[in-house]
């Protein structure tokens, strides 16, 4: 199929999925990834040329509703489930400054 | 006793919903130790409920199809006021403020919830062996998995704890624990059932559907919750078929093909006791009238592979919403990002995180072609080929499981092989059609074996037909 995912590629998509892995996660995680996309490679006996892709198994189309006002979330409800809140909003930490 | 003798009972007064309940309640203090099925037990949340059942009762009221049934739900979908978890340390605490769909329904028809089940964190797996809060057990044999994702639904059912449960089936974790715990289980036509308050891991994928110990009572809780939901915008606006007025109508003239790529030698793993009880199923169909061969569905046996990109690939972007800023869990730190990391890292588990990473991988750069894209053409020739079958069948017949149930940390060093378990019920989620596991015999380890019956969009009527007439003709199940 491609070139197998090498331990450079893990921790590019972890980066990106916003995780933290230890050098043993890598190396094990690096196997495992390798395998089941191994697995995939059988896909390659294929001829998919003149095949369109099928992406959900409804034909969905957009959904509107009439606009009227309905129930909604109570906010103070909301707000009670997260972590960290001031003055009616989400608190977090800094988000400048960190090099982004 | 069935959950529609139970009903009945309730609703005309020859019982309490409280005594029901109690009952139930005293069988999960005795066994659910053992078990865990549970990561919740809500005994004064139930008990309150089951005396306003007998209150309604007592004042004349009807109070609807499930009236005192006890019934327990994977832990996956949005109970308010109630932890929700998805068996996972990310959202451990977290209350939702609003119910599902499906919870308010079974509140609607009567129906008193004793608990949420454990399950594979966010239903990613086929044992219950991924659950931040431990496994649960098969209560046939306590060595055993019950399988997986929704184990805890299955295991609760077969362990008499409740009549009825709701699982969610991605790729086959419905009707896989169905078949390892020797119950019925339901994956509805994509669409009938609402998904609103189901918590999202494969959104083309996901539906929510019954467990139950028979097919009249997976039948009865499938009408319950099925119906257009204005709340999810895949929800099918059709009014859903009558399932109870059919099940007695057979299969006379019925036109059934057995995929011969997950029923034979095409696909390793297939056991011989598993195949076995197939052909007798088979054999009862043709019994009762209906005309049953072999046939081909040939893409069927890339179903596999193109899941396990389709599926993570939706998971990834799906599990994006868990950076510690509006629910569950936080891990503080001096910036947002390496909060939204150190979060994550220390909230989701392995298999999360292999599934996350194969999914971002897939859509990444350079290689969402190779991956993603292949893997959605796939799709299309799955379709295309169910297609093609449907034109020649009414419907269709497999093994659920390639296996009996496995033990307890058979296959959890090697993901690969553990995905291997999901072969026969992946195609069905890919298609978004139909199917269901119903129990059919034990193999030579005494455990229980599932048929699979699977049928074409909006298809539930005939498949709940067959799936009465093997019940029916089933040899004796296991013991539990």
């Amino acid at each position: 199929m491609t070139e197998r995912i090498t331990r450079q590629d893990v921790a590019h998509v972890a980066d990106l999925a916003r995780l933290s892995l230890t050098d043993d996660e890598l190396d094990a995680f690096t196997v495992q990834l390798a395998d089941i996309l191994d697995h995939a490679a059988d896909l390659d006996a294929l001829d998919l040329a003149d095949v369109s892709p099928t992406a959900h198994p409804l034909p969905l189309v957009n959904v509107f509703r009439d606009d009227v006002i309905g129930p909604t979330s109570d906010r103070d409800e909301v707000l009670a489930a997260a972590p960290s809140v001031e003055d009616s909003q989400f608190k977090v930490p800094p988000v400048l400054g960190e090099g982004l | 006793m069935s959950a529609r003798h139970l009903a009945e009972a309730v609703r005309s007064g020859a019982r309490s919903a409280r005594s029901v309940l109690d009952e139930h309640l005293d069988a999960i203090s005795a066994r659910e130790p053992e078990i865990h099925a549970f990561n919740v037990v809500l005994t004064e949340e139930a008990r309150a409920a089951a005396d306003e059942i007998d209150r309604r009762v007592a004042a004349g009221e009807d109070p609807g199809p499930l009236a005192g049934v006890p019934v327990a739900v994977k832990d996956n979908m949005c109970t308010r006021g109630i932890p929700t978890t998805c068996s996972s340390r990310i959202l451990e605490g977290w209350i939702p403020p609003y119910d599902a769909t499906v919870v308010e329904r079974l509140a609607a028809a009567g129906a008193v919830m004793v608990g949420k089940t454990n399950l594979d964190e966010f239903a990613m797996g086929s044992s219950t062996e991924n659950s931040a809060f431990g496994v649960t057990r098969n209560p046939l044999d306590t060595t055993k998995v019950p399988g997986g994702s929704s184990g805890g639904s299955a295991a609760a059912v077969a362990a008499g704890f409740v009549p009825l449960s709701l699982g969610s089936d991605t790729g086959g974790s419905i009707r896989q624990p169905a078949a390892l715990c020797g119950v019925v289980g339901v994956k509805p036509t994509y669409g009938a059932v609402s998904r609103y308050g189901l918590v999202a891991f494969a959104s083309s994928l996901d539906q929510i559907g019954p467990f139950a110990r028979t097919v009249s009572d997976a039948a009865l809780l499938l009408e319950v919750i099925s119906g257009h939901d204005p709340l999810d915008s895949t929800s099918i606006p059709e009014a859903p078929a009558d399932l109870t007025s059919v099940l007695d109508r057979g299969v006379e003239g019925m036109r059934i093909g057995i995929i011969e790529e997950l029923s034979g030698d095409v696909l390793e793993g297939i056991a011989g006791d598993v195949r076995a009880r197939l052909g007798e199923a088979a054999a009862a169909l043709e019994a009762a009238g209906a005309t049953v061969e072999t046939t081909s569905v040939p893409s069927t046996v890339y179903g596999l592979s193109a899941y396990y990109v389709i599926a993570p690939a939706e998971a990834s972007s799906n599990l994006a919403r868990y950076d510690g800023v509006r629910f569950g869990l936080r891990v503080d730190a001096a910036t947002s990002g390496e909060m939204h990391t150190a979060t994550r890292t220390a909230g989701f588990g392995d298999e999360v995180k292999r599934r996350i990473m194969l999914g971002t991988y897939a859509l990444s750069a350079g290689y969402y072609d190779a991956y993603y894209g292949k893997s959605q053409k796939v799709r299309t020739l799955i379709v295309d080929d169910f297609a093609r079958a449907y034109g020649r069948y009414d419907l269709l017949l497999s093994p659920t499981s390639p296996t009996t149930a496995f033990s307890l940390g058979e296959k959890t060093a090697d993901p690969m092989t553990m995905y291997l378990t999901d072969v026969c019920t992946i195609p069905s989620n890919l298609a978004g059609h139909p199917s269901m596991s119903v129990p059919f015999g034990v193999g030579d380890d005494g455990m229980p074996v599932g048929v699979q019956v699977l049928a074409p969009a909006m298809g539930e009527p005939a498949m709940f037909r067959a799936a009465a007439v093997l019940e029916a003709a089933a040899p004796p199940g296991a013991a539990a």
